[in-house]
């Protein structure tokens, strides 16, 4: 239940071990992080620090060691209804054309066929996909791969989306064109964003805060807020001098982990 | 935006990479290489070899249409084919249901499976007496010598196909709080489709050898019993003609299979 007292997303305390071959490493250590409803928080950290362990948790596929993630006030134990994943890799179906892979999350939730179908036709075209809707994955550039991905995941229409480095693989140019239209239909959703990527101009330009990691065991290392007036030029903001003091400060930061 | 939809109409199309030989110099290659071997079979017969032994390819043909007038081919054919398919049908059920159950049993999967694959490693061409004990000379034991043949290769496939599925995908569906079923329609079954038909395209052959091999052993009908009639009465022509026929039933199914197999596939 959505209520005022609690906020969206709260992990506290947080310890994960990971048993590997007999060794137990920790990828999280003393990790507190509130996230309130509607924010966009994206955390930052040398790779390997921890930082995809926490959206698995957060997603409900991994257990804690100690401490406790809570949605809306509630202790997360099985994957929780609030949540939305966007991969890496995207994790489309190849098998299914680009209308199905969006249509899933629908057609999982019980949705009728035409509801399904109207739903799609908006989301395509809000993602900028209309007319490629019988095309299957494979035919597609990485750039509108990522476009499905995010369309599918606006089909489920959680109220925290999870992010895992999601435009980590795309070339510099489509990069920006995706953070850019991403940013644009984001401001109009509202939702709250828990984003992990290793890129701090991505990260500043589009949070309202930003989280650094450490290296293994992964803690909170520093956090910045973002002020920056909204709706953000995603490309343009770079050259804001308020931008660049934080790139600074985030950098310096990072750069003692590295 | 507009150069990612050309790149994509682009990709759509699948252009021949240089080096790769169009059809027609393949199906000529082939054409060529069937008519020197029939050639050659033809022309040695009675030559360098007695035709007795080895007969002769226009032997077998005119043997062949003698026996389509007759209805003798269809006669033995149909129950060969009838003992294959629905040991076929029974085996890839049973074979790729427990391959499933078994990948996803925990714990159960490691006391099971080497004891499955003890039983694998059987001659199970041996065990045909065993049938005839258990079920009787009828088609019963025919059809259990069918399903031990292709049930391993269906089972084996579908278990491999399962502990190969992309991890990430099968995350996403609990992320969607998918329940089991839509797990199995939108990511299990599609992602072992490929295994299935690898496992239906080599159980093809080896349905058609459990089927001969059962008839062989006992029957009075079908073309393994036509092959060990016609060996009994010094036959050659007869041997080849079932050989011959089996084969061609081989061919048949496999091209059935490849266009299921273009259908169900033709998102790769």
């Amino acid at each position: 239940m959505p209520s005022s007292n609690h906020p969206k997303l709260d992990i506290r305390d947080l310890r994960v071990e990971y048993y590997t071959k007999g060794q137990n490493t920790v990828a999280l250590e003393d990790v507190n992080l509130k996230i309130a409803d509607g924010e966009f928080v994206s955390v930052v950290g040398p790779s390997g620090c921890g930082k995809s362990t926490l959206l698995k948790i957060v997603s409900g596929l991994l257990k804690p060691a100690r401490g406790e993630a809570k949605i809306d006030g509630e202790s997360i134990k099985d994957v929780p209804d609030q949540v939305g994943m966007v991969f890496q890799n995207d994790a489309l179906l190849p098998w299914k054309t680009v209308q199905d892979n969006v249509r899933l999350p629908l057609a999982v939730k019980g949705k009728s066929k035409a509801e399904q179908e109207q739903e799609v036709n908006r989301l395509l075209e809000m993602v900028g996909l209309s007319g490629f809707g019988g095309f299957y994955p494979k035919q597609l550039s990485g750039g509108m791969k990522k476009r499905v991905a995010l369309a599918r995941t606006f089909a489920y229409d959680p109220d925290i989306y999870l992010m895992d480095e999601p435009f980590g693989p795309l070339d510099a140019q489509t990069r920006v064109k995706i953070g850019e239209e991403f940013l644009r239909i984001w401001e109009k959703v509202g939702k709250s964003v828990l984003f992990i990527t290793h890129d701090i101009e991505e990260a500043i330009a589009l949070s309202d805060r930003v989280i650094v990691m450490t290296a293994r065991p992964g803690r909170i290392k520093a956090e910045f807020k973002i002020e920056l007036p909204r709706p953000r030029p995603f490309y343009d903001i770079r050259f804001d001098p308020q931008f660049k003091a934080l790139q600074r400060e985030v950098w310096l930061q990072m750069a003692e982990e590295a | 935006m507009a150069m990612e939809m050309k790149q994509a109409q682009a990709q759509a199309r699948k252009p021949r990479l240089r080096g790769e030989s169009s059809a027609a110099t393949v199906w000529l290659g082939r054409i060529a290489v069937f008519v020197l071997a029939i050639g050659l079979w033809e022309l040695l017969s009675g030559r360098a070899f007695n035709s007795f032994w080895v007969s002769k390819p226009s032997l077998i043909g005119v043997r062949l249409l003698q026996m389509i007038e007759s209805g003798d081919l269809w006669f033995h054919a149909s129950f060969t084919l009838q003992i294959a398919i629905t040991g076929l049908a029974i085996g890839m059920l049973g074979g790729t249901l427990l391959g499933i159950v078994i990948a996803y049993s925990g714990v159960v999967e490691k006391w099971i499976y080497p004891y499955i694959m003890a039983i694998y490693s059987l001659p199970r061409v041996s065990l045909a007496p065993l049938f005839i004990v258990w079920f009787g000379i009828g088609m019963s034991s025919k059809v259990v010598m069918v399903v031990a043949m292709v049930i391993f290769v269906a089972f084996y496939n579908a278990y491999e196909g399962i502990r190969n599925i992309d991890k990430d995908l099968m995350d996403m569906m609990k992320t969607y709080k998918a329940n089991w079923w839509d797990k199995l329609r939108w990511v299990v079954l599609p992602s072992i489709t490929v295994w299935i038909l690898t496992s239906l395209r080599l159980n093809i052959g080896m349905a058609l050898i459990g089927a001969v091999i059962a008839e062989l052993v006992g029957s009075n009908r079908g073309l393994g019993y036509y092959i060990s009639y016609s060996s009994n009465m010094l036959d050659t022509t007869g041997i080849f003609t079932g050989l011959v026929s089996i084969m061609l039933i081989a061919i048949l199914l496999e091209q059935v299979i490849n266009i299921v197999a273009k259908r169900l596939l033709k998102y790769r």
